[in-house]
């Protein structure tokens, strides 16, 4: 008989972190005269900036920073790390964000000195190399997404998505269209409606069915002349794709609206089904989700925008172009202008396009296909306990309801959230979509071993059944108990607003 | 690259029967077969990973990156300082690389109290007492800051110095199409200060840099006076370098102040991804776009941190809010606080010290020597115009061949009025007396 396979890390692979005492802020630490190390000496004999500058704009005092040795300084960012989750340390089943894991070579091809050090206005005969990858990579999303140009500039999601939005309203203006609105599902994320609002255009949120899906019919409804286009994300963040959706295209289209792809579901569908197949003209991706980039602690992300070729002169500028005689910038002819410092976040693609050569084309495709398995592989262990908000098929993601389990025991997602942290487990995201109520959204990614899979539905089931007891139910009002903090006072927070050291009484 | 998915074959045949399924493909009947890709994709084949990483090297032999064989004098937003080895460790150690956003504040604690002491840090250098958790970079922070102050305002005009960094200008022009603020540009002078316009009735901003663009300290003063007589918000873009040596923008009077947080210690990353810094007074904080992390207690009674003030945020606030950022730098944000708690108070004075020193032997050499016209303006910290006859772009790449990245040409998108045929030259902290001796006598050479 072959032993069982443990689950990666045991069951509870956050248990490294220590609990219980807080670490205190490097300020607390510092002692006056202490210092890390000492500076180069350049040769150069100091000068006093009175004989330089205007003495009126000197600083009376020098700035007060901590003064810590290196050690201390390293012991305490090597505490905090101890207090923080992540997806090295463990499973990450964070709906809308796959967080898959980051393979370290990107790592690697991160810190290659032609790689990082590289000064972004050097001549353009200086870096050819960093052009050939922006170039590349274009290429590589053109070819997923099914669409004809890309920019690597949007620095992340959102901002990919006002850049869209801008494309949509160049174009539009460029046909002498009159547009005003923008139609959203109602279980799109914030982000669509708040960069519609800053592109100039009115939100207009279009109700789902009860499936979970766009109604076409009731969308029918809500389309006129005004209508600059339609944000949607496929598969939609229920988990579900929009089947409908060559309907939904052909609808757009019908008054020259454009059809803009949020691309937070990517990781569904790379190698299996394009965007620009099913009538998208716009489309963005995230790097640090379908394209296994770190995502930092919240960021940095990237979101390259694809566009179909009619849409291709409006894109924002410095664009790496290639010629005949190797790589070049230009600005697109009717470009909506320049959108971040200089060509957007490139050292997060480089990790991108890493990764996506190492995977090849055929990788991808089954990179999705294993996420996709992961998720309703995971959603059938758990749906005993756990009813899916909606029963088919799922993509990469699902989402389920404890509406009944609060009902019965007063335990709310929240609460199974947090008894999830004292598992081990980072939580599945909570309250959202907001058309599902007490929603857990979960995303296990394709990087997860089954046997990971396993030993968290059986966390979350274990969870379930303690709600049954009263006692049990009640406790669980305070979870967590096991992490760095417990229950952390968020409405606390927000009346004593303490967001500095100095502002502290 | 086989094993970045685990599973064998049995398992994946074992989870479709579990399914009832009987090959990956059926996981997509959701799909019309019309909309299915009934090809691969039209991509290389997979490879090892010590062969991508070959690759990548062979690409990165095609960049000339700084260092001793090209010694940077270039600025112009991004600038070649000093990375010491503790920060890069410390920003590198996988729990703050590979964590995301801090959601669940229980597991959070080691990225929301990096970023409160980022938040103190910012706030002290910038001299408002309220910091976000990062933005994108600093021209998004000047497009959020511009968007604050005509939700603040309820105005829609606009003046910018053209001594904010002309590519921050080209990117806050951008975003004001959507929201229909007007952008006006008030021109600089020969001695590199902005002139105001007459007319600033209805004013919701005005934006000065300090130093500005071409690394000249500007009458902020004056600005100021100007701000408060319209009524309207001051936005200082500063260099959060210069601020070792100079007065905060706070204590100048900034309403809100915005930076580009590269030279804290990120790499020069063919410029990304850097850090967007942002500061506002307390009175302005329901505006405030981005992350915000606030001290607060867990059940326990312990200190813990928390994201706060979420209501503000695109998530709950959807079409009404007055910004869309969810991502930001979170990571370069953490890394720029290590790297400042490791210069402490007199590393980060002394970095201040020998930038100036440093430009000013330069600029001293170069007079001396008779190259070009120096333009000190009221006062310049590590960065000046030097005006030249000859092209600066070919001077660049004449000067490229030498061993130097001389600076940035002033030219096209980046020309500056009255600045016309100028190279913008940085020093920091890095360059040597021997390096600029150097440098000096290639210029003289190529300028010949």
């Amino acid at each position: 008989m072959t032993p069982a396979i443990a689950p990666a890390g045991g069951k509870a692979s956050s248990i490294p972190m220590m609990g219980g005492t807080p670490e205190p802020t490097i300020f607390d630490l510092s002692v006056a005269g202490r210092r890390c190390g000492t500076l180069r000496d350049t040769g150069i004999e100091i000068i006093d900036p009175a004989s330089q500058l205007p003495p009126e704009y000197l600083r009376d005092a020098p700035l007060e920073l901590a003064e810590v040795s290196e050690r201390d300084l390293v012991g305490h960012y090597t505490r905090l790390t101890h207090r923080q989750f992540s997806v090295d340390l463990g499973f990450y089943p964070l709906g809308s964000c796959t967080m898959k894991y980051n393979p370290k070579l990107a790592d690697q091809v991160a810190a290659i000195p032609g790689i990082a050090n590289v000064h972004p206005l050097a001549p353009v005969s200086l870096i050819q190399g960093w052009l050939e990858i922006c170039c590349t990579l274009e290429d590589y999303l053109t070819e997923i997404t099914g669409m004809a140009a890309a920019t690597l500039a949007p620095a992340a999601g959102a901002q990919g998505e006002l850049t869209g939005l801008l494309i949509m309203e160049a174009y539009h203006r460029s046909k002498g269209n009159s547009k005003t609105k923008v139609l959203i599902p109602d279980s799109a994320h914030g982000t669509n409606p708040a960069s519609v609002t800053l592109a100039g255009y009115r939100a207009v949120t279009v109700p789902s069915n009860s499936r979970g899906l766009v109604d076409v019919e009731a969308l029918a409804g809500f389309v006129d002349e005004e209508v600059a286009g339609i944000m949607l994300t496929n598969p939609n963040t229920v988990g579900l794709f929009e089947a409908e959706i060559a309907e939904i295209a052909a609808l757009i289209h019908s008054v020259d609206g454009l059809l803009y792809y949020d691309g937070a579901t990517l990781n569904a569908i790379v190698g299996v089904a394009r965007p620009g197949d099913m009538g998208f003209d716009i489309v963005h991706s995230n790097l640090h989700k379908t394209f296994a980039t770190p995502h930092g602690g919240g960021g940095p992300g990237s979101g390259p925008v694809a566009v179909a070729a009619h849409l291709a002169k409006f894109l924002p500028g410095p664009y790496p172009v290639r010629t005949e005689n190797g790589f070049d910038v230009a600005y697109p002819e009717a470009s909506i202008g320049r959108v971040h410092s200089f060509f957007g976040n490139a050292v997060v693609y480089a990790r991108a396009l890493a990764f996506m050569k190492a995977l090849g084309g055929d990788g991808l495709a089954m990179m999705s296909r294993l996420a996709v398995l992961n998720a309703n592989y995971l959603k059938a262990k758990i749906a005993p306990y756990y009813p899916a908000a909606y029963e088919t098929t799922c993509m990469h993601e699902f989402v389920v309801t404890v509406a009944k389990i609060k009902k019965d025991s007063g335990v709310r997602a929240l609460d199974i959230a947090k008894a999830l942290l004292d598992e081990g487990f980072h939580a599945p995201t909570v309250y959202f979509p907001l058309i599902v109520e007490e929603a857990l959204m979960i995303e296990p990614t394709e990087t997860e071993s089954r046997q990971t899979l396993d030993a968290f539905a059986e966390s979350l089931i274990e969870i379930a059944m303690r709600t049954e007891d009263s006692d049990a139910a009640a406790s669980m009002h305070d979870a967590p108990s096991k992490t760095p903090a417990s229950r952390v006072d968020e409405a606390r927070a927000a009346r004593h607003l303490v967001t500095s050291v100095d502002a502290r009484n | 690259m086989s094993g970045f998915t685990p599973h064998t074959q049995a398992e994946i045949t074992s989870m479709l029967e579990f399914l009832s399924l009987s090959s990956l493909d059926e996981l997509y009947d959701s799909i019309p077969q019309a909309l299915l890709l009934s090809r691969s994709l039209n991509l290389p084949e997979g490879r090892s990973e010590v062969e991508v990483i070959e690759e990548f090297e062979d690409l990165a032999a095609r960049n000339s990156p700084v260092s001793k064989e090209l010694l940077c004098f270039a600025g112009g937003g991004a600038y070649d300082h000093d990375l010491y080895a503790a920060t890069k460790a410390l920003g590198s150690r996988s729990e703050f690389v590979t964590a995301y956003t801090p959601y669940q504040p229980e597991v959070a604690q080691g990225v929301l109290q990096a970023l409160f002491e980022y938040q103190t840090m910012v706030s002290r250098l910038s001299g408002l007492a309220i910091t976000n958790a990062s933005l994108y970079d600093g021209s998004s922070a000047l497009v959020e800051a511009i968007n604050l102050a005509c939700a603040r305002t309820k105005r829609s005009r606009v003046i910018i110095s053209e001594g904010v960094n002309p590519s921050w200008r080209e990117v806050a022009a951008t975003f004001s199409s959507g929201p229909g603020h007007q952008l006006e540009l008030a021109h600089l002078d020969s001695s590199g200060c902005t002139i105001w316009p007459a007319n600033t009735s209805e004013v919701a901003a005005f934006v000065v840099a300090y130093p500005n663009f071409l690394g000249l300290i500007e009458e902020i003063s004056a600005a100021r006076q100007l701000a408060s007589a319209a009524g309207a918000l001051l936005i200082v873009a500063y260099d959060p370098i210069a601020t070792s040596l100079l007065k905060s923008p706070g204590a100048l009077g900034a309403d809100v102040a915005v930076a580009e947080g590269q030279p804290l210690g990120i790499p020069l990353s063919f410029g990304g991804p850097y850090l967007g810094l942002f500061s506002t007074t307390l009175e302005l904080v329901r505006y405030l776009p981005g992350r915000l992390v606030g001290e607060t207690l867990d059940t326990r009674g312990n200190r813990a941190y928390v994201t706060t003030l979420r209501a503000r945020e695109q998530d709950i606030r959807r079409e009404k809010a007055s910004s869309n950022v969810c991502t930001n730098q979170t990571l370069m944000a953490i890394w720029a606080a290590i790297q400042l708690s490791w210069l402490g108070t007199s590393g980060y004075r002394e970095i201040g010290l020998k930038c100036l020193s440093g430009r000013a032997y330069l600029t001293d050499s170069l007079k001396r020597r008779g190259v070009g016209e120096v333009r000190l303006g009221r006062g310049s910290f590590r960065e000046f115009p030097l005006t030249i006859e000859k092209s600066p772009s070919q001077v660049v790449e004449d000067m490229a061949s030498r061993g130097f990245l001389a600076g940035v040409a002033l030219e096209g998108r980046l020309a500056i009025s009255n600045f016309d045929s100028s190279l913008l030259i940085a020093v920091t902290e890095k360059r040597t007396k021997s390096q600029i001796d150097s440098f000096v006598d290639a210029l003289v050479e190529v300028l010949k």
